[in-house]
């Protein structure tokens, strides 16, 4: 069989969490599926196309994955008439993960830009279920407005905890917003972390990755310490068809999750 | 195509007996494919006998330019490159990768045998066959396998013909891919003259084919003939390009003011993408059938030279020509060491020639090694 065959999985669940994006719940019991926080899988609609989603959670552990979708284009709109009982090809995981072990003994710093929460959320989940294999555990989570925050109650149960420093933000709210207003770069400064021993975990649009670690860098932490996820365009996840090529990178392959120091030679460089 | 181990033993061959060679090769149901005249062109095509090579034709190529003219001699293999590769062959420019049915499971497979075929490639390049060898690296011996281009490469014979002249953009010298092939023969032949052929035995299924024609031991003659004819190929190359350093070149020279000029330049045609026979990039596309009931996925040849290529929501990553001609040159020959260990250049010179304005990429390789304005 061809790498590139998907196959038919089941939805269990639609969730809508915003106005143009939704989970999806797939039932993969019946193969087993095992992942790291970080990865994502190739979903595919038949007949229409096939796209790149990271895995945004599961549930009873390789029973059920979850994928959180903003309808965007091609093949993400009509996705959204999915619903339970209906199926999608899948294939995957790919790519690299958070590198949860390099945080053990750590402060963990996770910052995320709008939809850059879906593939970072496992990793929080993770880091919660485990929470004594770090020290101190920071969420910063960044959206365009307040009804573009993602997870919210999830976000807000993180709050609640006395081990956790969330710190949430908007860039624009209206008056029934009590919150940060601001991008999401500006709570690295305010957060409490030791910066020489300190690991981030970044996602978010690439401009959001660039501020922010230009942040954290001011802050101390080094580039060695600083993980970022990359989104490229990919036709076939399986170091193949090119498209996903980013300097020396195989997004697909050697991403999307990168330690900050192998990608700044080209970072800074305009339309590698 | 079997190593034959450290037996890389010569035998020398007349016209006659090589013709043999290629009915016995049909005799034992292959397809033969090799250099035919077509269109103005000498291109990979099916080929019934000996005479329908380009017996007696050149081509002249230049950047920007190629022309067949007739030779003074028969010469079988006078020739150099045209414009396909084997890429046709293996990585076919459409490809069905999935079909499958909607079922109230979602959809089932239809499952289809791999194309099966018996292929002898006669006459093919020693960059040709370099070529394949760095494509099997991307797309066979990397993590995952193209089954597709697995079941077309499986089993295929070749029979190399060695250059014992250059072309005028031609520079396989310098990449170190020939005129002598070196790797991935069956047997590798060299043209003396219209008669005298010497052939190299690259595997024990070329051994046991040359044993069903007349053959003699090359002497140490011929076998000096064919050293020099060869090396005089190779102190003659249309280009040279020296290919150290071009991994840390091109990875420091981003910004290098030479990128605009050639940009000025570049047409963005992807002619240089689609005849280089390395280049491995590809899309896929989606589609059903009109009912709805059946749907199919396609490889198609792709060319990092559009600007939807790069293209993800919200806008291309690469707009600026400048910076697709930027990600062709600077992977071809040098971010391909990384990824795979080897440059991404065999040298056979397709992309000077085909380039309608005649870019040259030994050129912009001169030009980048000159520090750059600010
Ligand atoms: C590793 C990774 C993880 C991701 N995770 C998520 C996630 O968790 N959630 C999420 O919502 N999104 C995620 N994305 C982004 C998501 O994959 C894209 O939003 C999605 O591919 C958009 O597809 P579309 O067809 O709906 O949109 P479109 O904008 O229609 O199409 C985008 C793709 O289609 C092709 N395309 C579109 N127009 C053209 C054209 N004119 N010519 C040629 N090609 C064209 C492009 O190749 C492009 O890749 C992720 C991306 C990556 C790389
Ligand atoms: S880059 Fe040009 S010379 Fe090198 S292999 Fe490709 S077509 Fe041939
Ligand atoms: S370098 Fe030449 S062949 Fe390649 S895209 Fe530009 S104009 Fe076309
Ligand atoms: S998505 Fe095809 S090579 Fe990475």
């Amino acid at each position: 069989m061809h790498p590139v065959v998907p196959q038919p999985t089941p939805i269990t669940r639609v969730t809508k969490e915003l106005s143009d994006t939704f989970s999806i719940h797939l039932d993969v019991s019946a193969r087993g599926f095992s992942y790291r926080p970080g990865q994502f899988n190739m979903l595919y609609l038949f007949g229409v196309g096939e796209v790149p989603i990271s895995i945004s959670g599961d549930r009873e552990q390789g029973q059920e994955l979850v994928h959180t979708i903003r309808a965007v284009g091609g093949v993400t709109r009509p996705m959204r008439t999915l619903k339970t009982g209906d199926f999608v090809g899948l294939r995957g995981p790919y790519g690299t993960y958070w590198p949860m072990e390099e945080a053990h003994g750590k402060d963990l710093l996770i910052a995320a830009g709008g939809l850059g929460l879906a593939p970072l959320r496992p990793a929080i989940v993770h880091a919660l279920t485990h929470r004594d294999r770090y020290r101190r555990v920071i969420v910063l989570y960044g959206a365009r407005s307040p009804d573009e925050l993602l997870f919210l109650k999830e976000v807000e149960r993180w709050r609640g905890r006395m081990d956790t420093e969330v710190a949430v933000t908007v860039d624009h709210a209206g008056d029934d917003w009590f919150g940060h207003v601001g991008v999401v770069t500006a709570l690295v400064p305010r957060a409490t972390f030791e910066a020489k021993d300190t690991v981030a975990f970044v996602c978010g649009p690439e401009v959001m990755i660039r501020f922010t670690v230009r942040e954290l860098e001011r802050r101390g932490v080094s580039r060695e310490a600083i993980w970022v996820s990359m989104e490229r365009s990919m036709k076939c996840a399986i170091g193949h068809c090119g498209h996903c090529q980013y300097g020396s990178h195989f997004v697909c392959k050697d991403g999307p999750v990168y330690r900050f120091d192998r990608l700044a030679p080209i970072f800074h460089v305009r339309e590698v | 195509m079997e190593p034959a181990g450290q037996r890389n033993d010569t035998i020398a061959l007349s016209r006659n007996a090589l013709a043999g060679l290629v009915n016995a090769i049909k005799l034992d149901g292959f397809a033969v494919f090799g250099p035919t005249v077509r269109d103005g062109a000498i291109v990979y095509d099916h080929l019934d006998s000996l005479e329908d090579l380009p017996i007696g034709v050149t081509d002249k190529l230049a950047p920007g330019h190629y022309r067949l003219a007739p030779r003074e001699d028969h010469a079988l293999f006078g020739h150099h490159v045209g414009p396909h590769s084997l890429r046709r062959e293996f990585l076919i420019p459409v490809a069905t990768l999935f079909r499958a049915r909607r079922t109230p499971q979602g959809f089932a497979q239809i499952e289809e045998p791999p194309p099966a075929r018996k292929l002898a490639l006669f006459g093919v390049r020693p960059c040709d066959l370099a070529a394949v060898a760095i494509q099997d690296r991307v797309l066979l011996n990397d993590a995952y396998r193209d089954t597709d281009y697995a079941a077309r490469r499986h089993g295929v014979l070749v029979i190399a013909a060695n250059c014992t002249q250059a072309g005028g953009t031609c520079f396989c010298a310098s990449m170190n891919t020939g005129p002598e092939a070196r790797a991935g023969f069956d047997l590798a032949l060299t043209e003396l003259d219209d008669d005298t052929i010497v052939c190299t035995i690259g595997s024990d299924v070329g051994r046991a084919l040359v044993q069903r024609v007349e053959h003699v031991p090359a002497s140490d003659q011929l076998l000096e003939r064919a050293r020099l004819l060869l090396n005089d190929a190779a102190t003659h190359m249309g280009r040279t390009m020296d290919p150290h350093g071009l991994r840390d070149l091109l990875a420091t020279t981003l910004e290098h003011p030479r990128w605009d000029d050639i940009a000025s330049r570049c047409l963005g045609c992807a002619n240089c993408t689609l005849s280089c026979p390395t280049c491995f990039c590809t899309s896929m596309e989606d589609m059903t059938s009109l009912d709805g009931t059946e749907a199919s996925r396609l490889r198609r040849w792709d060319s990092c030279f559009t600007v939807a290529f790069s293209y993800v929501h919200g806008g291309a990553v690469r707009p600026s020509l400048k910076a697709r001609y930027r990600q062709w040159l600077t992977h071809k020959l040098g971010s391909w060491h990384d990824q795979f260990g080897s440059s991404g250049c065999v040298g056979c010179g397709r992309c000077i020639t085909w380039c309608p304005v005649g870019i040259d990429l030994t050129e912009e390789i001169t030009a980048l090694r000159q520090p750059g304005g600010s």
